[in-house]
């Protein structure tokens, strides 16, 4: 398996992203992660999902995606050509013993903390999937607040 | 076909309040056929005020569509109102939704028009889901209108509601939820034309009740904008020189024949190919007819229960020449071990069915009848420049499998009369100018097998789906788009048990089809395997309708109760007659009881799952092949 990334250049009408995921499921594929989004056109969407699958499977999805009426373009993101970011939103238990610990390692990793509660604080980060990893992985000793 | 307890009376609903009252009913199939069908009855009055329901009738006539099969019900009644009003549309009150469905199938199949259906929502919208994904998976170009609850109600669990775009899409090539009426003339211009071009296929068109009930002025769209929607038709010419370079110096090449080539209309441009290249030719389930039997380089029907011939070919070939195939798993058997040995061009309008099973060594998107209207005069340049490819040993050796093993049949040792004697003489007397609509099952492969097509569009049945019940309702609909052809529908006992209430419409429509019911008393290619693969334990096979059965039902009376001619024949003696008589009745339908022994196989047969190296020519005798290996 490998990962790949497609952005699915879609009408914006009702029922497109049923379209587009209900073809994924069908065809057997398995989404990692999915986004949508407006374009500069009032009347186009963007889908962008990735997909763990060899690189045969997925050209017989594109091709079935591109019969999609709804569908008008689609293309690979090569990863070396093109620029990925996770965004990631993660609540910590900070209370007086940790705080200061927890705001090292979001300083360390130029997070930022967007909103502190008495005992937790939420810390917003970008950036790709290995480093929001780590991330996680620093916080962990930490663990998440409950609420 | 198993349906669980519904309400007694399923489908009325209240009658919605309707516009005005309407002059004396006339029947809405009093419409003349006319051959000048592209011309709007009216004139287009952009921006007429009318309700949705008008919108639909009026875009059915500026569509050109010329009959629709269907059944009111609550959700779709208001487009009935006007439709009795309709001189160019002639609507035809079907039995069963499901029967609306195939006509439509039966007679866009028979003359390459769009076919129409309609249904109320609900029970009416899901009784269509079996045709429109019969329709997907045999490229039928069809459009499927259905009425929807009330816009306010959708998403309620309303009375007859269901989501029917969500149920079919994955069986559509498109569908429209349409709520507002203003844009109904539009949605229907873009579902013809979506299931008409490119690869065709089933469009759904599910309309609010409330979009047909008010208003907004009417306006015809001149042109369809489908941004992404660009089916491809012109091949590229690399590939085509390709093609011809290959074909011309092939040593064993077949031609390899799908339905795509009748959807295409493009049989005369096969014909130039078959002609120049020498190459031999084989006509899948589904192209039965695109090239004349009678062609000596035809070698009939490939795959599971494909001539000898066919699949030894395709099994040997250098170099295959898809067009309009898919490499479906009933030609293929055994994938990794297809065709072991041959290059492969596809040709298909689908980019999707390129190397969707079988790799490709030369793909070519593009209208059949353009790829072959260019590949023909490249393959007389490449003959020109470097000779025609010797081919003769490769015929030497097909002609020796034709002659080792022609197809046939042993007679029953139980007396009964033999079913492939039946529908050989059924072909022999209703001849390649009729046309005829099978079911699904043994009766179905005969049919494929034992009668000679001379022309596209004479055989029609359920090939991708394998849809039982397919039969009456679709030859009803090829007569109703050829009303001057005999049509023959070839059916089992067990899948004119399905659909045969259509044969009432038939009588009250004056569509006199007939049908060879090829009577076996059992679900006879289940019962096949069962005596193949389940050690003849004939599980819930027997259906108890032939010799020396309480025959439930006795076909004869049914025929008679609704308005058939019935015939029984039983001995092999009277099959002609019996033919004979039925080809004589013009004024009704007519129904032929053959019953049939039921232990008939077809042969010859290659196994689910394995290799066609394994065709068994009868039970138990595989082909030699060692000897011309």
């Amino acid at each position: 398996m490998s990962r790949h990334t497609l952005s699915v250049l879609v009408e914006n009408k009702p029922g497109v992203l049923t379209r587009v995921a209900g073809l994924f499921a069908r065809r057997a594929f398995n989404i990692h992660s999915l986004a949508v989004g407006p374009t500069e056109h009032d009347e186009i969407s963007r889908i962008t999902v990735v997909v763990d699958v060899e690189d045969r499977p997925l050209e017989q999805v594109t091709k079935q995606l591109n019969k999609l009426v709804n569908v008008i373009k689609i293309v690979e993101l090569d990863p070396a050509a093109s620029v990925q970011r996770e965004l990631l939103l993660v609540k910590v238990r900070a209370d007086g013993a940790s705080r200061t610990g927890v705001l090292e390692v979001v300083n360390l990793f130029r997070a930022k903390v967007v909103d502190v509660v008495p005992d937790a604080v939420t810390v917003e980060a970008t950036g790709t999937a290995e480093k929001l990893d780590a991330l996680l992985g620093a916080l962990e000793p930490y663990a998440s607040a409950r609420s | 076909m198993a349906q669980g307890p519904t309400p007694a009376a399923a489908r009325p609903e209240a009658p919605a309040p309707t516009a005005a009252p309407k002059p004396a009913p006339t029947p809405a199939s009093v419409a003349p056929r006319t051959d000048a069908r592209r011309a709007p009855s009216r004139p287009a009055a952009a921006g007429e005020e009318m309700t949705g329901a008008q919108s639909i009738v009026r875009s059915l006539e500026e569509v050109g569509a010329e009959v629709v099969f269907g059944i009111p019900g609550g959700a779709i009644l208001p487009t009935y109102d006007p439709l009795m009003d309709s001189t160019r549309l002639r609507h035809i009150l079907v039995r069963h939704e499901q029967g609306g469905g195939h006509a439509a199938q039966g007679y866009a199949h028979a003359t390459g028009r769009v076919g129409v259906t309609m249904a109320t929502s609900g029970p009416g919208a899901t009784n269509l889901v079996t045709p429109i994904a019969d329709a997907n998976m045999d490229s039928i170009p069809l459009v499927a209108i259905t009425g929807q609850v009330a816009e306010s109600l959708i998403g309620t669990d309303g009375f007859q509601e269901a989501d029917i775009v969500g149920i079919t899409m994955p069986i559509t090539k498109h569908s429209y939820l349409v709520t507002d009426p203003a844009e109904i003339p539009r949605t229907i211009a873009e579902a013809f034309h979506i299931a008409s071009t490119g690869r065709p296929g089933p469009v759904l068109v599910d309309i609010a009740k409330s979009a047909m009930q008010s208003t907004a002025p009417f306006s015809w769209p001149q042109d369809v904008h489908l941004p992404g929607y660009h089916p491809v038709t012109k091949p590229h010419s690399k590939q085509i020189r390709e093609a011809a370079r290959l074909l011309a110096s092939s040593r064993r090449p077949v031609l390899y024949v799908g339905g795509g080539v009748v959807r295409a209309d493009a049989a005369a441009e096969l014909r130039r190919l078959v002609d120049l290249s020498g190459a031999a030719v084989v006509t899948t389930l589904m192209a039965r007819g695109a090239v004349p039997d009678t062609h000596p380089q035809n070698l009939g029907m490939p795959g599971m229960h494909g001539t000898v011939p066919a699949v030894a070919a395709l099994q040997k070939a250098d170099l295959i020449v898809s067009l309009g195939a898919r490499f479906d798993d009933r030609v293929t058997g055994k994938l990794s071990s297809f065709a072991p040995h041959a290059a492969i061009v596809h040709a298909d309008i689908d980019p999707a069915e390129i190397g969707k099973n079988r790799d490709v060594d030369v793909p070519i998107v593009g209208h059949l009848k353009e790829v072959l209207a260019d590949l023909v005069p490249e393959l007389e340049r490449e003959h020109a420049a470097h000779g025609k490819p010797d081919v003769e040993a490769w015929w030497h050796q097909i002609d020796d499998w034709r002659e080792t093993y022609p197809l046939g049949y042993t007679e029953p040792d139980d007396g009964h009369l033999a079913p492939q004697y039946v529908i050989s003489r059924l072909g022999e007397l209703a001849g390649p100018e009729a046309i005829y609509a099978a079911g699904v099952g043994q009766h179905q492969m005969w049919a494929a097998q034992f009668i000679r097509y001379e022309h596209p569009r004479t055989w029609i049945n359920s090939g991708g789906l394998g849809t039982m019940g397919f039969s009456i309702p679709a030859a009803m609909g090829a007569k109703v788009g050829r009303p001057d052809a005999t049509v023959w529908a070839i059916d089992g006992d067990g899948c004119f048990q399905m659909t045969n209430q259509e044969l009432a419409t038939c009588t009250i429509n004056e569509i006199p089809i007939k049908v060879a019911l090829i009577n076996n008393s059992s679900l006879g290619m289940v019962r096949q395997w069962q005596t193949l693969f389940y050690d003849m334990r004939y599980s819930n096979t027997d259906l108890h309708t032939g010799h020396g059965t309480r025959r439930v039902p006795d076909f004869v009376k049914l025929a008679d109760a609704y308005g058939c001619e019935g015939i029984r024949v039983e001995s092999a003696g009277e099959v002609d007659a019996a033919i004979k008589r039925a080809m004589e009745i013009d004024d009704r339908p007519v129904v032929v009881d053959f019953t049939v022994s039921r232990d008939a196989m077809v042969w010859p047969m290659v196994a689910a799952g394995v290799s066609n190296d394994d065709i068994q020519y009868a039970r138990g005798i595989s082909p030699a092949w060692d000897r011309e290996d």
